[in-house]
């Protein structure tokens, strides 16, 4: 009997675990064994150099300024994205004045907006980047145009200035996360029981005190979704650096990202093992944000 | 095929390699891993060989061509292909017209099997560098010593233009590369718009200012450029440090010598394109354009001179307006100290052509090269393009659209004092990334000069020189 159970269970499992190792844990391993070489990414073979890209990689500044640029991402876009998709999800879902027949509402036309904030989650990133390159323009962008018509005579060359340019990847990369939370957390959001608010309005709580005290408490497991999700976006970056971006990856490397910096390495420049040693680098990165996030957003979870 | 126990058997086996191959992390699993193409050297199959096919070309092989599909199109080299055609009809030809070299050729040099001919240009071009020291790169000597095809008295290497070899010469005596356009770089204007404001192209650089002054009075920007790919600029300043301090200031610079940034002309050449920039003779949110938008907006008259090469006529084409008169003008002088009189300006061949070792068909794809380096060809690209190729001689007797005639001139005024500056095929990222960035800063007033040449110099010296992962190439003479 118990011979037969394990045979059972084996194939199940034999396909997928075969699958998973071969397609995911084996090109790993193989991008571990690249990192190690002087691929140059044309080559059918390729010399072992132990480990001189990473001696190389740690005495490289344009990749410490990469990595400080996606650890600026990593913590600058969850924040303001989650904050401003929490922000829209209670103003659309609980923050409206009260209405007759309904214990909490969203504000007037509230429908519309979940749907128009969702807009450019449906767009390609490629559309994206190149929408806002367009916008950005100095001269015709309407950027400067609307601001020029709101009397403001602006000449500013948004991706130019390196003060500037990685603040305009940000907003670019926020406009098209936000949306997505606004949904999620509205989704979150409704899944809370009306009784609940009613209790608390009833005892004289405002908006703010509800938000703080009863929504996010209740959708915590949400929001630490997001901050994962958002984290694995900021440490990626690449095609709003590529094709947005001065140089790209400019200003003087002020938008430069580690995606951007291993693909312009690995497939510009010939220098394949030295970029796969970066995709390692980033990979430990990754692995350590995601343990840590895990780790420290640890909170009691409310059954409803 | 074959029994459960020998399925069983080969799973053993591969499963005790993967172990090893885990145990070990070593070459042995690197040549095992991810590329997994052949890598056996594919000898081309020859032909025999006989007065009209002096390379022996097996007749009736297969030809690959790859073409960078970019600036010049990719006319005259279907056409050079139906001339090949033409001469063995039991070819097959497949041609791919492409911007994406690398992406769309980088798995095919991995998996053993490139095309037999590439037009390895553009801003996705291969690495030269690695290829060349990797060994991908047939060696083209044998088609330069081969008979010309117009001529067979004359060697293919006679007919072409002084420096078109040696542009293909990777600092040994081997021609990786055959440079099939001549370009002529430097500071491209309408005369017709010059002649509007009855300006003289300046010749010198105080001319220049007084030139940009007037235009500005008149609500037009003296310069623009490409300011998402600012070493567009070089093409006028490296000439112009050339101009001022010799052709040696910028080979030293090419050969990555200790201090040669900090030479006294590159200073002079760095200033007075900063002197642009404080003077506001550069259109408004240049910094923020494409090289198209850049030619777009000069081609509509609202700035009157960009740092540019030959390539820039074919270009922008579709927005240049009749009678725009396009025409290039030196580096004007900075002072009658310069070591060469005005005229001298950067020309260099470029749309460097790669016969793969590993090609199936490598004598097909020289032989495709021979046929496009005689007269014919040569003259059809040069009408088709609006740009002159490597080949002596071939644009005579044609009629030239204004910026080639103007090209060509310039090109016969510089005489000897033709720059070639290497650093962009050489180190393409040290010029296009660190140089062309700090450029970038400087047209936007965002880095002084002193710290321009600081920069380059320790992006040359420390970043490149000392990194051994980069070959070095110099200069022989």
């Amino acid at each position: 009997m118990r011979h037969g159970r394990n045979r059972f269970i084996v194939s199940f499992l034999a396909a997928p675990v075969a699958i998973y190792l071969i397609f995911v844990i084996w090109p790993y391993v193989q991008a571990i064994g690249l990192s190690m070489t002087d691929w140059s990414g044309l080559t059918p073979t390729q010399d072992f150099t132990g480990f001189a890209n990473y001696i190389r990689l740690a005495h490289d500044p344009v990749f410490w300024l990469s990595l400080w640029h996606n650890v600026i991402l990593l913590i600058v876009l969850p924040l303001i994205t989650l904050t401003l998709g929490l922000f829209f999800a209670f103003m659309i879902n609980v923050g409206g004045r009260k209405r007759k027949n309904q214990t909490v509402a969203g504000v007037r036309g509230s429908k519309l907006y979940q749907v128009v904030y969702f807009f450019p989650q449906v767009l390609s990133i490629t559309v994206i980047a190149v929408l806002w390159g367009a916008i950005y323009n100095p001269n015709n962008g309407a950027l400067n145009s609307g601001l020029r018509a709101i009397g403001i005579p602006s000449t500013i060359s948004w991706l130019s200035d390196p003060k500037l340019a990685l603040g305009c990847v940000i907003a670019v990369m926020v406009w098209w996360q936000v949306g997505f939370y606004v949904v999620l957390f509205s989704a979150g959001m409704s899944a809370i029981p009306d009784e609940i608010y009613e209790a608390v309005l009833l005892d004289g709580a405002n908006r703010f005190t509800t938000f703080f005290k009863i929504t996010f408490p209740l959708i915590w497991d949400t929001i630490q979704t997001g901050w994962v999700y958002l984290g694995i976006i900021a440490m990626d970056g690449f095609a709003i650096v590529q094709i947005m971006t001065n140089g790209p990856g400019g200003p003087d490397g002020a938008t430069t990202v580690v995606p951007f910096y291993l693909w312009d390495s690995a497939f510009n420049h010939g220098q394949a093992g030295y970029g796969i040693s970066m995709g390692v680098a980033m990979l430990i990165v990754t692995l350590l944000f995601a343990v840590l996030t895990l780790r420290f957003s640890r909170r009691e979870r409310i059954e409803f | 095929m074959g029994g459960p126990s020998e399925v069983s058997r080969r799973t053993l086996l591969t499963r005790a390699a993967a172990l090893g191959a885990l145990a070990v992390p070593g070459a042995a699993l690197l040549d095992a891993c991810a590329t997994g193409g052949g890598s056996g050297n594919a000898s081309s199959d020859k032909g025999t060989v006989t007065k009209d096919n002096p390379l022996g070309v097996k007749v009736d092989a297969p030809l690959d061509v790859v073409i960078f599909k970019g600036g010049f199109g990719d006319k005259y080299a279907t056409d050079a292909e139906a001339a090949f055609k033409q001469k063995y009809p039991k070819a097959t030809i497949k041609h791919t017209g492409t911007q994406t070299i690398t992406q769309q050729l980088a798995p095919r040099f991995v998996g053993g099997n490139p095309p037999d001919l590439i037009d390895n240009s553009g801003a996705q071009q291969l690495d030269m560098n690695s290829l060349i020291s990797k060994g991908q790169l047939t060696d083209l000597t044998p088609l330069l010593d081969a008979p010309s095809f117009d001529d067979p008295t004359k060697k293919v290497r006679d007919t072409l233009l002084p420096g078109s070899v040696e542009q293909g010469q990777y600092g040994g005596k081997e021609v990786y590369a055959m440079n099939y356009a001549q370009n002529v770089f430097g500071v491209w204007y309408s005369q017709a718009q010059l002649d509007k404001y009855q300006i003289k192209y300046p010749q010198t650089w105080a001319d220049m200012i007084t030139a940009c002054e007037t235009l500005k009075g008149k609500g037009i920007a003296g310069w623009t450029y490409a300011g998402k790919y600012p070493y567009y600029v070089h093409f006028a300043m490296y000439g112009m440090i050339a101009k001022i301090g010799g052709l040696d200031v910028m080979k030293s610079i090419d050969n990555l010598e200790p201090n040669a940034w900090k030479n006294p002309a590159v200073k002079t050449a760095v200033d007075a394109f900063a002197e642009l920039a404080a003077k506001g003779y550069i259109l408004q949110g240049s910094e923020g354009l494409t090289h198209i938008e850049s030619q777009t907006a000069w081609n509509q008259g609202k700035a009157a001179f960009i740092p540019n090469g030959s390539w820039v006529e074919n270009e922008s084409k579709p927005t240049t307006p009749a009678g725009f008169n396009m025409a290039v003008g030196g580096p004007p002088s900075a002072s009658a100290a310069d070591k060469l009189p005005y005229g001298s300006t950067w020309s260099a061949s470029g749309e460097p052509f790669i016969v793969p070792k590993q090609g199936k068909n490598a004598l097909g794809g020289q032989e495709l090269l021979r046929i496009m380096l005689s007269k014919a060809q040569s003259q059809n690209f040069a009408k088709l393009v609006s740009s002159l190729t490597c080949v002596a001689g071939a644009a005579d007797g044609i009629q030239l659209p204004p910026g080639l005639t103007s090209a060509n001139a310039l090109l016969k005024a510089a005489g000897q004092g033709v720059s070639n500056p290497r650093l962009p095929d050489w180190y393409p990222d040290l010029e296009k990334k660190s140089l062309g960035q700090n450029t970038g800063l400087l047209m936007h007033k965002e880095l002084s000069t002193a710290d321009w040449i600081t920069r380059a110099q320790a992006a040359a010296a420390d970043a490149v020189a000392s990194n051994s992962a980069i070959k070095k190439f110099k200069h022989s003479s």
